[in-house]
Parts: structure tokens; C-alpha cells; sequence
């Protein structure tokens, strides 16, 4: 099977080697049998709803985000049409931001998201940097740990009834307040764990390709081949330790 | 009431020997964390003692190398206080201040971010900015903001001191753009056999820095550096007033290039190699220059310089050679790797991450660096520090097969092993992080092959 991956300004949104989270994707696809093909969507792009499977944005500088977020937010309906359709997306770090409704930054400016996920983000003063440990239950009963690197001056607040990704054991989470990190909407899942994410949680990298492939076949999410993920369980491990030891602190 | 200046600085010399004796450290950065305690004041009036002045070395990568390299120019003929084993905070030249009781001139290389405050205390005579990446970003924050605290910072700079900037760094160009040309110095290279017109992953400034459009390069050399243009608002280069013409790559053992300066030309074999050495060397040409250094004595210490601590350094061990490439972000990474593929990629590599906080505490960067052609020679990587096994799934997620990985997180064991797979003769190359690299040099000191290193910095 052929999954299709629509990578949302790579040329822009690449600080915290978000390729790393697209090579995790590409080889556990190809482990079992199955080709994933990314295709940057940049400035001036059409989405075609049904082309992609899974959408992908990671985080840029403040800089870079600033030039790009107007061309994010115009892609709001046609992506929201794509998910709607079955497409799972996940946004990471400033793209997590850009897919809320807005980001208002410290001077008060806001700019406008492309209304994704049902939350919004605020620029604190002191940048909450750290390593993070989240629980999190993406399917009925099925509790997972996911270990990852947050760093990030925004402060994300959740609508009223709106699912976070996951409960913080270790670290500062979406405000460093709420005790809780992301937001899951469905298919979409944004957070500001990098490190990157997939490489040391195979299972939501797992997860993501299910997704994709159901939507490829408009059938249900398949159950994966396990795969030897020692050394993944490893550096999970060890990331797991220093958010335990020094996450969550100024 | 405060102390005299004399009896500060002798508890500080005291405090540096006290620091050897215990075996701690080399007494580098104690002296001056104490003189920083007692008077911070005192380092101001330390600088403003030394006969010649101070010059200073900034930049995200290269510090150490330049600053030793413009040593080796301007260290004949003057006596230095110069940081050389790379403390490089307030408190580092602290301690080179009071260790060199004789000083005429201050050389100190600078960390980024404390760069604003040390320019603040020693006015330097001459400052040299090499280039600006991304570089541990949960220390630093992000690099337009560093850039915006160099701009403030040389708008404030003594009105005769000499800015030595990067010319191939836009953000750089654009800070000497906005000083006199008569204290301002502009560097880059001038070979486009060696750029490309593509950019690599880990290019930051790519887009113009006055409208946000992105660059059109005629070179791109390393990273973002080279010669840019913006087709729209048509900000570029500016003017080269020291550069390097035909460059030649020789592998592992040199380069060689040359110079050009507004008083002529000189030919230069450095014996460290890569183009990133040749940026190294213009910032240190252009520097001491500056200071007075003539032509002549420029090429004599280029040729001279031999390898900064650490930074692609031969140390013998026994019948085998270690050779040390410090690695500490993607741009300065991705050119050790380049490197060592064009002198042959080696079928062993030991490569070490560490993730204290002169290591970076978030280790992502390692997805950011072009391993990848090191692949295609690599037969065996032994994976060490206590990040080994997200390195390890770098590697495996790069395509390295799983059974060529070899995950060995303590240090000393991970060393023994790759020399055990090093054949006699042969050369194994280590690529440490910042905290690896002195741990790995401390073995090897430890079993009697190299010098520990307050001595080697001696």
C-alpha cells in the first residue's frame, strides 16, 4: 500500500528535527511492506482533499512562523475538509500553535491559526524548556506513555470540553499549569513534544501509519506487524528518567 | 568596602592552584568565578590594565579554533591572557586575566550569549563575529534573538574598535553594514568551485533578513553562509575586504588557500583541514590584522597552528590513533562529516552524546545533522554517552542495519571496544559532544597518552 504524506512547510517549520519524526514514519511504513511518500506542501499550494492521508507540520523560529502563518491559515478549510474525509494530521511544537485559532504574542498582535484544533495560545514571559513525560489513552483502555523535549514560551489553552493529548507526569504541559499537554481532535493530535517525538514512541508513530492506511482504504485502522523496538524502548527509557529528574522546571 | 585589586586576584590564583591540587579541574574557571564573586567590577579593571587591549572571538562555531589560530599570530611577539582551553563565559576570562600576570594583550574567545556583557567590560580593541547557527535552542533561544542582542551590542562598541564580521552570514553582514567602513572588516570566501547553489538542511537565515524573501545564492559555502543575494529587496554580500581565493581540499591532513588582504596576497597551508578551518582562519587573519599583525606574521601563524584542543586533535594511544572531532550542533556537525567523507568515509566511527548543558539539554539536534554520507562506508558505529540509544536509532532510522550498531553508554568501555575493533597502526575517529570530548581527552590522560587539558593549554 502506498500512504501519502503531506508535509506542511518543511522549508519553514523544521527547528526541532522534524525530520526525524518523517524518517521514523517512512521506515516503519516500508518495515511492513507498505511505501510512504511525502510531498511538501508549500506557499502557494493547493490541498486536494483525499490526496493525503496524514498531514504533518512541525515547529519553526518565531521568525519563520510569522512569515508563514498566513499562508497556514488559508489552508484551514481545505485541510479541514482532507480530515474530515479521514485524513489524521499531526502538528508539533509552533505548528501545534498555528493549528489552534490564534497566538497572540507578547506585544498583543495576534496571528491567526488555521482553526484546527479548538484551543488557543498566548506568549508567556519565561520559556518553559525541559523534558517532558505525558500519559496518554488514544484508544479505550489502552494507556501509553509517550517521552519527549518541550520548549516553548506560548501558553495553550484549551476550549471548554476540548480532549488534551495526554496528563503530564513530568514536566510543564500545555500552560505549566493544567497539569495536561496537547490536544487530540479526532485524527489530529498536536503537541509540543519534540526530540523528536516518533523516534522514541514507535507506538504513535504506530498509530499515525493506522490511521493513514485506513483512510488509503477506507477500512479500519489495521493492526501493525510488531517490530524489534529495543533500542526505541531504551531511549524512551532514558527520556523518560530526566523528565522524571529535571523536567518541568524553570 | 571592597578589597584592594592585588589581594582579589592572589586569593583567585590561589583558589586556581587549590582547584588542581584537588584534582577537580584545571582551575580554569574557579579563579574567576571567585574574583566574579568578590568584585565583579574587577574584570573591567583587569582588561583596561593590558597594554595592547583586548580583542574578542564570537560565533556559534570556530571560536576556539580562531582565537587559537590569531594566538599563534599574535602570540610571538606579544604576551596573551587568552582563554585557551575554552571557558569562555565571564568567569573563564576572569581566570585568563588573573593567570597571565603579564599580559599585554587579551585574546578571548566568547560564548554567544554572554558576548553583549564581556564586549560591555573589556571594550575591545577588535571583535570578531564568525558566523551565527542553530545551536542548542534550550540555552540560547533562537537565533534571531542573539542576532538582535549582537546588533545592540556593536552599536555600542568603543567608536574606534575594529567589528571583524562574517560577511557570508547575512545576519552578520547586516550588523557590519550599520558600521563606519573605516573600523568595520568584511570576510568570506571567493571560490565558487567550492559552493553550491542549493542550500543544506541546516541553513537558518534563509530568508532575507530586511524582507523576508529567500535568498538567492551564487555560493552557498556551509549552511547559510556564502554569497547571497535577495531577488527582491536586493540586500547581498557586502564587499569582501579579506578573502580566500583557490581553495584546496587535501583531505583529512590540510588546506590550503589564498589570502587576500587590501596590503596583498599570501598563500597559506593550513594544517587543519576543511573549509570551515579557512573561515577560521580569514576571522583570525582579519583580527590580527586589526591589532597591527602584518601579512608576513599572519602566514607564519596560520602555517604554525597546528589544532585547537579537542578539535580534530591526533592523540596517540599505544600502537593506535584517536582522532577527536568535537560535534556540538548540525552546521559544525555536518562539517566534520563532510570532512571525514571526503577524506574517505571510515568504515569505524565511535561517536558519543552527552546531554548535560554545555552539551545541550534537548538532544533533537542529532536529527538535523547529514549523517547519512557516512553510511555508505560505515561498517560499525559504537554508540556511547547517555544519550547512546537515541543516537543509535539515528543511525538506525537513517538505514544503518541494526547489527553494525553497537550501544555501549559508558564511556571508557566504549572507547576500549572501538579500539579493540581499531587495527594496529589504523586511526579511530571519535566524534564527542562538549562534555564527552573532555571526559573521552581524560581517559586517554588518565592512561599516560595525552596531556590533561590545563596542561595542554599551557
Amino acid at each position: 500500500m502506498k500512504i501519502v504524506v503531506g508535509h506542511l512547510f518543511p522549508e519553514y517549520l523544521n527547528i526541532y528535527a522534524d525530520r526525524g519524526n518523517m524518517a521514523v514514519l517512512a521506515r516503519r511504513a516500508a518495515w511492513r511492506g507498505h511505501e510512504l511518500e511525502v510531498r511538501a506542501l508549500g506557499p502557494g499550494d493547493l490541498v486536494r482533499p483525499g490526496e493525503h492521508d496524514l498531514y504533518y507540520v512541525g515547529g519553526g523560529q518565531d521568525r519563520e512562523q510569522e512569515l508563514i502563518a498566513p499562508a497556514l491559515a488559508a489552508m484551514g478549510p481545505a485541510l479541514a475538509e482532507a480530515i474530515e474525509d479521514g485524513a489524521a494530521a499531526l502538528a508539533v511544537c509552533g505548528g501545534y500553535q498555528l493549528f489552534g485559532r490564534f497566538y497572540r504574542d507578547q506585544s498583543g498582535d495576534e496571528l491567526t491559526g488555521a482553526g484546527l484544533l479548538p484551543l488557543h495560545t498566548v506568549a508567556g514571559e519565561r520559556r518553559m524548556i525541559g523534558d517532558v513525560l505525558l500519559e496518554c489513552e488514544l484508544e479505550p483502555g489502552e494507556r501509553r506513555t509517550l517521552a519527549g523535549f518541550e520548549n516553548h514560551a506560548g501558553r495553550t489553552y484549551l476550549d471548554d470540553g476540548a480532549d488534551p493529548l495526554g496528563r503530564v507526569l513530568a514536566g510543564f504541559g500545555n500552560d505549566g499549569e493544567s497539569g495536561y499537554e496537547g490536544c487530540r481532535a479526532g485524527r489530529i493530535i498536536g503537541t509540543y513534544l519534540h526530540g523528536p517525538l516518533l523516534p522514541r514512541n514507535p507506538w504513535l508513530a504506530d498509530w499515525l501509519l493506522a490511521q493513514a492506511l485506513a483512510h488509503r482504504t477506507g477500512g479500519e485502522p489495521p493492526e501493525l506487524d510488531p517490530l524489534p523496538d529495543d533500542l526505541e524502548a531504551e531511549a524512551h527509557g532514558v527520556s523518560a528518567e530526566r523528565a522524571r529528574t529535571r523536567g518541568g522546571r524553570f | 568596602m571592597r578589597a584592594p585589586l592585588a589581594l582579589e586576584i592572589g586569593l583567585a590564583r590561589a583558589a586556581a592552584g587549590l582547584s588542581r591540587l584537588a584534582g577537580t579541574g584545571g582551575g580554569t574557571t574557579l579563579p574567576g568565578k571567585l574574583l566574579w564573586k568578590l568584585d565583579p567590577g574587577a574584570v573591567d579593571r583587569l582588561a583596561a590594565r593590558l597594554r595592547d587591549g583586548s580583542a574578542v572571538v564570537s560565533a556559534t562555531n570556530g571560536k576556539t579554533t580562531t582565537a587559537a589560530m590569531a594566538a599563534s599570530i599574535l602570540g610571538g611577539s606579544r604576551r596573551l591572557a587568552h582563554n585557551r582551553a575554552g571557558a569562555n563565559l565571564v568567569s573563564g576570562v576572569a581566570s585568563a586575566l588573573v593567570a597571565a600576570r603579564d599580559a599585554e594583550l587579551g585574546l578571548f574567545e566568547v560564548d554567544e550569549a554572554a558576548l553583549p556583557e564581556i564586549a560591555r567590560r573589556v571594550r575591545p580593541r577588535a571583535l570578531s563575529l564568525g558566523n551565527l547557527f542553530r545551536d542548542q535552542l534550550d540555552r540560547y533561544g533562537e537565533l534571531e534573538l542573539l542576532a538582535g542582542r549582537w546588533r545592540a551590542m556593536a552599536l555600542e562598541l568603543p567608536e574606534e574598535a575594529v567589528l571583524v564580521a562574517n560577511g557570508d552570514d547575512p545576519q552578520l553582514g547586516e550588523i557590519a553594514s550599520e558600521r563606519a567602513a573605516k573600523v568595520r572588516v568584511v570576510f568570506g570566501l571567493d571560490d565558487p568551485r567550492h559552493g553550491s547553489t542549493e542550500l543544506q538542511h541546516a541553513a537558518d537565515s534563509k530568508w532575507c533578513v530586511r524582507c523576508g524573501t529567500p535568498y538567492e545564492y551564487a555560493a552557498a559555502y556551509i549552511g547559510h553562509l556564502g554569497d547571497f543575494r535577495c531577488p527582491s529587496c536586493g540586500h547581498a554580500r557586502l564587499p569582501l575586504d579579506v578573502s580566500a581565493r583557490t581553495i584546496e581540499l587535501n583531505g583529512l591532513e590540510s588546506v590550503s588557500f589564498e589570502l587576500v588582504t587590501p596590503e596583498g596576497s599570501r598563500p597559506v597551508e593550513l594544517r587543519v583541514p576543511g573549509l570551515y578551518n579557512v573561515y577560521n582562519a580569514l576571522a583570525a587573519a582579519a583580527l590580527s590584522r586589526a591589532l597591527g599583525a602584518s601579512l608576513d606574521e599572519i602566514q607564519a601563524g596560520l602555517q604554525g597552528f597546528s589544532a585547537a584542543f579537542g578539535r580534530f586533535e591526533r592523540i596517540a594511544v599505544g600502537d593506535r590513533s584517536l582522532l577527536v572531532l568535537l560535534i556540538k550542533n548540525p552546521a559544525g556537525a555536518n562539517e566534520v562529516v563532510r570532512t571525514l567523507v571526503a577524506a574517505g568515509a571510515p568504515s569505524l566511527l565511535l561517536i558519543a552524546l552527552n546531554d548535560e548543558i554545555a552539551d545541550g539539554r534537548d538532544v533533537s539536534w542529532i536529527w538535523d545533522v547529514d549523517f547519512e554520507p557516512l553510511l555508505a562506508g560505515l561498517e560499525r558505529l559504537v554508540a556511547t554517552g547517555e544519550r547512546a540509544a537515541e543516537l543509535a536509532l539515528r543511525f538506525k532510522y537513517a538505514g544503518l542495519a541494526a547489527d553494525a550498531i553497537e550501544v555501549v553508554p559508558s564511556l571508557e568501555d566504549a572507547l576500549d571496544r572501538a579500539l579493540e575493533l581499531t587495527p594496529p597502526g589504523g586511526e579511530l575517529a571519535a566524534l564527542p559532544t562538549y562534555t564527552a570530548m573532555l571526559a573521552l581527552r581524560d581517559l586517554v590522560a588518565r592512561r599516560g597518552f595525552a596531556r590533561p587539558y590545563w596542561e595542554a593549554a599551557a
